[in-house]
């Protein structure tokens, strides 16, 4: 089934979360890695023009499963979740997408911040916004650094609190989203 | 009469000789507010063409007098983080730890040691250049290119000079290829006398 019920997550839901998942811990490799590239190495170049790429397009398809999520049917807590855990899952996927957008917008300003756009895999080019502060390269870098520190941290709770239902409280979180 | 006289004639005698000796030590405040100063510097990109940029913010003064160039001074501070090559993601290196590491080290500054006359408006400058932490001695070739009153009631005298720096000699790591291991340092200074 393509969409949610009130009991579970639909394909697309499923598909888009991830994929997003996926794509997530890759540009965080990716990242890690091509900041400390050696200046002759092949990859050099190649790498930031994925890097950002890609993130550009996951901050579309990350708008597009934030419209889904809300034409559609959010899948009701299960009746064995306390009241904690349903607040505390809330405010971690908020965070969880704050976080999102908040390292897909740093990004983009870092590599604006001359006037210069951003091209997609030599396919499109993104158009600079400008300069908005002084130095935003690097204000940007920092706060893009540290936001994706910050996602990963947020993630593992994520997927440990899954996993924890899973094994421990054996009820069906994670089930429903596979 | 006659001691007043020769009072009034020493007094001028001696004013005269201290304003020669405020003359002589002109003091010029280069004008980095009007932009009529640049800190360029060009490497090397793999050896196969030239980088320019310059350094964006930063401010000094110099003394000088045409009678005297061996007494002149320089004082030049740097801000780092003003480093400008026109792309946003390259000054974002330079800035970082693999270059100038300018969160540790926000200024650069040169201090002159010694000013030699070489004739024909030539000086050699010697002075304590310090950047990325350490501090070295270097030889800046300057060069007068002219002094004199400006349009607006000023006066102005400026120079211009060349150096190469040593990455290396600074600490900075040679990350840029066997090409690419000094930067050859063109500067431009203009002063208004204060």
């Amino acid at each position: 089934m393509l969409k949610n019920t009130e009991s579970s997550y639909g394909t697309l839901s499923k598909a888009l979360h991830w994929l997003v998942a996926l794509v997530v811990f890759t540009m965080f490799a990716v990242g890690f890695w091509m900041v400390e590239l050696d200046y002759y190495s092949d990859w050099y170049k190649t790498a930031p023009h994925y890097h950002k790429s890609v993130g550009l397009l996951l901050s579309l398809v990350v708008i597009f499963r934030l419209f889904w999520r809300m034409i559609n049917k959010r899948p009701e807590p299960l009746a064995t979740h306390s009241r904690l855990e349903i607040f505390a899952a809330h405010v971690a996927h908020l965070l969880l997408y704050l976080a999102l957008f908040a390292i897909f917008i740093s990004g983009y300003l870092i590599s604006t911040a001359d006037g210069r756009g951003i091209e997609v895999f030599n396919w499109f080019t993104i158009p600079s916004a400008g300069e908005f502060i002084e130095q935003q390269e690097d204000i940007a870098g920092s706060l893009h650094k540290w936001l994706a520190y910050g996602l990963i941290a947020l993630v593992s709770v994520h997927a440990l609190a899954a996993i924890k239902h899973h094994f421990i409280d054996r009820d069906n979180t994670l089930k429903r989203m596979l | 009469m006659k001691k007043t006289l020769l009072k009034h004639s020493m007094l001028s005698f001696v004013s005269a000789f201290l304003l020669m000796g405020t003359a002589s030590a002109a003091e010029y405040k280069i004008d980095t507010k009007g932009a009529h100063a640049f800190i360029n510097f060009k490497i090397q990109h793999l050896g196969y063409s030239w980088l320019t940029g310059r350094f964006n913010d930063f401010e000094g003064t110099f003394s000088y007098d045409s009678e005297k160039p061996n007494d002149s001074k320089v004082m030049v501070e740097i801000n780092t983080a003003s480093i400008d090559s026109n792309h946003a993601e390259r000054d974002k290196h330079l800035r970082s730890d693999d270059f100038l590491e300018v969160d540790k080290f926000a200024k650069a500054k040169f201090v002159s040691t010694k000013i030699t006359d070489k004739g024909n408006g030539k000086l050699e400058v010697v002075g304590d250049l310090t950047l990325h932490g350490v501090t070295k001695s270097i030889t800046i070739d300057a060069k007068k290119i002219g002094e004199g009153k400006d349009p607006w009631g000023g006066y102005r005298a400026g120079f211009s000079g060349k150096t190469t720096l040593g990455l290396k000699d600074f600490g900075i790591p040679e990350r840029l290829g066997p090409a690419s291991t000094e930067v050859h340092m063109s500067l431009h200074i203009e002063g208004i006398r204060q």
